[in-house]
């Protein structure tokens, strides 16, 4: 078979299910317990640390 | 290596750079090429003198315990500088094809519409846009993930490498150094220096967020990363092209006919996903909630959005090859993906939106946030029309057409251009430490006329255009063409006037706001936190 068949086969087959599970799989991840928390303190993130670097001794933690 | 060795190695590179631009310019095949090798050569040779003068001297400690907004500031600057240059240049084209006189003898072959029209693209763009983008991204990564920019000066190697880029690509267009590929238009040399300069970008924004303090990276970041990351992969892929000398501008593509056709296409409509979509979500996903003072209205939402964004975008390109050599399973895909992309796209809209739910009536009083919202409608409304022009039999209407034009510029004008005024507006006083805007309602003034402006466009070019389709469509009765080409377009003069004034609006809306910028910088009072100290850490 020709490269160009070859690889238009995988990509409308097992690619596309696999992009289209990778997909799904996101939306999941997403709405997974306790991923509320998580979010919210991701949210509100912009509101700290708006004048300087946060210092280094956190990071540590 | 610690500075005084990398020096040394800077001395040696500047020096050899200088030699082999020297030999290029008196070797030059064209004028475009010479003249950037001179560029070049005064840039390396400028560089060379000031990395001489600093040699041995003893370094500037580097401050950790803020942030690096100097290259932010000067990123301010260059967005309002080449945005009013990008206008104005739309404005000058816009006059010229409703008035062709303007095309003057005199200046034919440098300052005509065909030279001028990538000017005005490329620096609105990239040029306007891509300032922007870098000044909004620097600033956002820092806050987000709380460390001070990762690299040091390579900050500054991309600020002023960019504007390198941007003084090239414009210069070049007006000599005539073009590989013809829209929105690609710069020649092989000039897209090697830009993969260095965007290579150097992605370095300092990956290294930033490696080294960030927060657990989490913001969904912003995430979008800026794509947009960094896909405009790396499009530009390389389209520039492929082999130059017919190293001493001369001019370079032959690798790919040819509809393979051509397509990776040019592919670039262009990921330049407005990836470039024009996915940077700008990153500015509105930081400035809409800090504006607005409250968090995104779904973080989950957010998430969503970037992952179906960057699913979709990527395979859209096609829908602009409807009805040529590509196979029709190809531009079908395109038209499919183009029309799914709509979710996400209203998704994303919403998202920004209901940000402000409960604080709905900050609207009445804050004209920055009137114009973040009204860039995320202009966002929701190009968004609609887009998948709709690329469903196959509106596209045979709208092809060739003014429409398409029209299009572009609601969602450039009223989408990118509203959002990044308001970045705009949000980041000088934060970046000088300004209490406030020097005036409010000079921003009212800039809202309104931006806007109205963008109406005029917009429905001009929906008229001339849906005229212009339906012109060119017409038969009679024997099956004959009815009109040609040149009846439609003396048809369109009345439109082309109007669409011109509302580009000549949209302008001073653009020179008022950079008034009012200044003023804050002079004239605002400081913020009171200025005068206090520092404590040590």
């Amino acid at each position: 078979m020709e490269t160009y068949s070859l690889l238009r086969e995988f990509a409308d087959s097992w690619m596309l299910l696999l992009l289209f599970c990778v997909f799904v799989g996101i939306w999941f991840w997403v709405i997974r317990p306790g991923s509320s928390k998580t979010h919210r303190d991701a949210a509100t993130m912009i509101f700290r640390n708006d004048e300087r670097p946060a210092p280094d001794k956190e990071a540590q933690k | 290596m610690n500075t005084g060795t990398l020096n040394y190695v800077k001395l040696v590179v500047l020096a050899l750079a200088t030699l082999f631009t020297m030999i290029a310019a008196s070797y030059a095949r064209d004028l475009a090429y010479q003249v950037h090798m001179v560029i070049f050569m005064i840039v390396a040779a400028g560089l060379f003198l000031t990395t001489l003068r600093a040699t041995d001297e003893p370094a500037k400690p580097t401050p950790t315990n803020e942030y690096f907004d100097s290259v932010v500031r000067a990123g301010v600057i260059a967005t309002a500088f080449w945005g009013v240059v990008g206008f104005l240049v739309g404005v000058v084209i816009a006059f010229q094809l409703a008035f062709p006189q303007l095309n003057f003898a005199w200046a034919e072959g440098y300052a005509n519409f065909g030279r001028l029209r990538p000017l005005h693209t490329s620096a609105v763009i990239f040029a306007f846009g891509g300032n922007a983008l870098i000044a909004t991204s620097f600033f956002v990564v820092q806050r987000t993930s709380a460390a001070r920019l990762w690299g040091g000066n390579l900050g500054w190697f991309v600020f002023w490498g960019y504007q390198l880029f941007i003084v090239l690509a414009a210069t070049g267009y007006l000599l005539g150094g073009t590989q013809s590929k829209e929105y690609a238009e710069p020649e092989w040399y000039v897209d090697i220096w830009l993969t260095i300069v965007w290579v150097a970008y992605l370095a300092v924004y990956l290294g930033t967020i490696i080294k960030r303090k927060e657990p989490h990276i913001y969904v912003a970041n995430w979008f800026f990363l794509a947009f960094i990351v896909t405009v790396a992969m499009l530009h390389i892929v389209n520039n492929i092209s082999i130059p017919v000398s190293i001493w001369g501008s001019k370079s032959v593509q690798v790919f040819s006919g509809v393979q051509d056709a397509m990776v040019q296409w592919w670039y262009g409509h990921n330049a407005v996903g990836f470039f024009l979509t996915a940077g700008f979500l990153g500015m509105m996903y930081y400035f809409v909630p800090k504006q607005a003072e409250r968090p995104v209205f779904s973080y989950k939402l957010s998430i969503i959005h970037f992952w179906a964004l960057i699913f979709l975008y990527i395979w859209a390109g096609p829908h602009h090859l409807h009805y040529t050599a590509l196979p029709d399973w190809a531009s079908t895909l395109g038209m499919v993906f183009s029309i799914i992309l709509w979710m996400p796209s209203w998704g994303g809209m919403i998202n920004g939106l209901m940000t402000l739910q409960g604080a709905w009536d900050k609207l009445r009083t804050d004209p920055v946030l009137r114009m973040m919202v009204t860039s995320l409608a202009f966002y929701g409304m190009s968004t609609f029309e887009g998948p709709m022009m690329s469903i196959r039999s509106v596209n045979s209407l709208s092809h060739y057409t003014d429409w398409t034009i029209g299009h572009v510029h609601s969602g450039a004008l009223g989408w990118n251009g509203l959002i990044t005024f308001g970045a705009l507006y949000y980041l000088v006083p934060v970046l000088w430490k300004r209490e406030r805007l020097y005036s409010l309602s000079l921003v009212s003034w800039h809202f309104w006329l931006a806007t109205i402006g963008i109406v005029l466009y917009a429905a001009s070019m929906w008229v001339t255009g849906i005229m212009e389709g339906l012109m060119w469509r017409e038969v009679d009765a024997n099956g004959f063409l009815v009109n040609s080409f040149a009846d439609t377009v003396s048809a369109k003069f009345p439109m082309y006037v109007v669409r011109g004034l509302g580009g000549v609006l949209f302008l001073s809306g653009a020179i008022i706001m950079c008034y009012n910028l200044w003023m804050t910088v002079r004239a605002a009072p400081a913020k009171a936190s200025l005068g206090t100290a520092v404590p040590a850490e």
